[in-house]
């Protein structure tokens, strides 16, 4: 144990996600020996990321606004909507630059373990946006693990009945992949998902 | 297939043993205690990434030793593969083909086919239902190597659904949010489930003549030996019967009504089992139908083998079992030079002597077979083998 300011600094970062009680540790005398004002920045750019920062009062995204620049952009696709689990999965998607629609974010995704259920996620929100007419198909790209796949099956039965079209992203093989290297459970998926090709 | 040499470093009692193998029987004898069985378990562990012995790795391990390493040189016809697992307790272990680099230890799985019989095979016939699901679950796994994905995700399935029914139930009552996700996780037991579930089925089809033959073969024949899978699933043909009790019903059907159903009617006669017993899934807070609670119902004669076998009985039963594996293994895969490498641990000592002759006779088809025992009169002489003398820690001719 180390003395007041210190111990509870190593503290503070052992809670946050991925960082161990070492990692704490270094990273706290990092802090002890840089520069103050790097080590200022820092504070304030925390300070500024809890104080700024909003989720967009539409799609759940992160924004310093009301609403993600995304959502105001009137160059986007309105019929077209994608559901994610996380902001980092639209930025995810938005790297591909081949998704000019918007987004939905859920929050997360079912798990019953961790206490996760619908009513915990954005789902009311996103049938509240369906009602608009505007949306003529959703996307749901929600992580292909267990717990992603069950969110999945859960939308497509509640907006069965609205009659919008729904797809569900594809999985199976990574693109120059080899095909001798995908797992029994990867290369199984790619066979149910297989393609008709003439 | 044989295996012509076997060293291992840090396993168990040994610190390093080199040991040559020639196909044909040998038979490792000594007292208790020096380390017969640890062969035995090394050459299983090889074959299947487990311990018929312990769950967890590390007693696997020489006592003070960080990892244990066990090679093999395997022969397939006139292909030779040389084998070799590092065993590190609380990490994954690391395997090598022919002194390349370094791949998963499942990647070896299927070089190096066992089947292993040992006492504590009893359990098969005495033990829990959960033996016999696992015993299953093995052989499905042995013969179609991508249902061991359909087994974990069924496991998890399950786990998220009963975490899912104990809220329901800790909730008081049954919202409708609980509802309509439930159905969500029904739709994904049964998907896992029925393709399980047809799995085992199968396997059980391909066994069953076998267990029946092999049983016949050790004993008089005066008892034919049964195997029924008995599910938990189906329960719209019997609904007034407990289905969450599977086993008191020994009426004398050989085949379970599941066995002629193809997945898509597996997975509606799932669905509906589950419909039917969703009142009280909810009361007790747990999933009561699906291939995690079905029995396969092992019967001697008319009556069920579990509590009215004898020891003997027991005993003959059990080895069945693994002789019908080693025999559904050899039709899976019939190349020459591909048999399973028998291991017999230790089980000539539980047998009288017109057993023992029946057994050897059962098991001389084998290219190669492993023997232990503690005293070598007990091993008959119809096998015999070349007799190696086991030490505290080292082995000799």
């Amino acid at each position: 144990m180390y003395e007041g300011a210190v111990q509870e600094l190593i503290d503070e970062f052992g809670r946050l996600p991925g960082i161990g009680p070492k990692s704490a540790q270094r990273i706290a005398f990092h802090i002890l020996e840089a520069d103050r004002e790097d080590m200022n920045r820092l504070a304030d750019a925390i300070r500024a990321v809890k104080d700024k920062v909003k989720f967009c009062s539409v799609c759940f995204n992160v924004t310093e606004d009301e609403t993600c620049n995304i959502c105001r952009d009137p160059r986007r696709d309105e019929t077209v909507l994608c559901v994610v689990e996380e902001s980092k999965d639209v930025m995810a998607v938005e790297r591909t630059r081949s998704f000019r629609g918007r987004y939905h974010v859920l929050g997360g995704s079912i798990n019953p373990i961790a206490g996760v259920g619908p009513d915990q996620l954005h789902i009311r929100e996103l049938l509240g946006r369906l009602h608009d007419d505007k949306i003529a198909e959703v996307i749901i790209a929600t992580d292909p693990n267990l717990e992603g796949e069950a969110t999945a099956t859960y939308l497509a039965r509640m907006l069965s009945t609205i009659g919008i079209k729904i797809s569900r992203l594809a999985s199976g093989l990574p693109v120059g992949g080899d095909l001798e290297y995908a797992d029994e459970v990867t290369l199984g998926r790619a066979f149910e998902g297989r393609r008709v090709m003439s | 297939m044989y295996i012509s040499h076997v060293s291992l470093t840090d396993f168990r009692s040994y610190r390093q043993v080199d040991l040559e193998l020639v196909p044909g029987t040998t038979v490792f004898a000594g007292p208790n205690g020096v380390g017969k069985t640890n062969i035995a378990e090394a050459l299983g562990y090889l074959a299947s990434l487990s311990s018929h012995r312990v769950s967890n790795d590390a007693p696997l391990i020489y006592f003070g030793a960080d990892q244990a390493l066990v090679r093999a040189r395997v022969h397939r016809g006139d292909q030779a593969v040389g084998l070799e697992l590092e065993i590190t307790a609380g990490k994954a272990n690391r395997a090598r083909i022919n002194r390349a680099n370094t791949v998963r230890a499942r990647d070896i799985l299927g070089i190096l086919r066992t089947v292993l019989f040992a006492p504590e095979d009893l359990a098969l016939v005495k033990g829990d239902p959960s033996e016999r699901r696992r015993y299953l679950d093995d052989v499905l796994v042995a013969l179609q190597p991508h249902h061991a994905a359909t087994r974990s995700d069924y496991d998890r399935v399950l786990k998220q659904r009963n975490a899912l029914l104990k809220s329901a139930r800790a909730s008081g009552r049954l919202s409708s949010s609980h509802e309509s996700t439930l159905s969500v996780w029904d739709e994904h037991l049964v998907t896992a489930g029925s393709k399980l579930l047809r799995g085992r089925l199968e396997v059980l089809g391909a066994l069953e003549g076998h267990i029946a033959d092999a049983y016949d073969g050790l004993t008089d024949g005066s008892k034919p030996a049964t195997a029924r899978y008995m599910s938990t699933v189906g329960g719209a043909m019997d609904d007034e019967q407990d289905q969450g009790q599977p086993g008191n019903g020994t009426s004398g059907t050989p085949r379970s009504p599941l066995m002629d159903l193809d997945e898509g009617e597996l997975h509606a006669a799932f669905l509906r089992s589950l419909a039917l017993q969703r009142r009280k899934e909810l009361d007790r807070g747990l999933t009561l139908v699906g291939p995690h609670r079905d029995e396969l119902v092992l019967g001697l004669g008319t009556a069920p083998a579990k509590g009215y076998a004898s020891h003997g009985e027991t005993w003959s039963l059990a080895l069945s079992l693994r002789l019908a594996v080693y025999r559904a293994l050899c039709e899976d895969d019939s190349r020459p030079g591909s048999k399973p490498i028998l291991i017999l641990d230790d089980v000539f000592a539980e047998l009288d002597v017109s057993r023992r002759r029946k057994l050897a006779a059962v098991v001389a088809d084998a290219e190669q077979v492993i023997v232990t025992a503690a005293v070598v009169e007990d091993v008959p002489d119809e096998l015999n083998g070349r007799i190696l003398t086991v030490g505290p820690g080292t082995v000799s001719a």
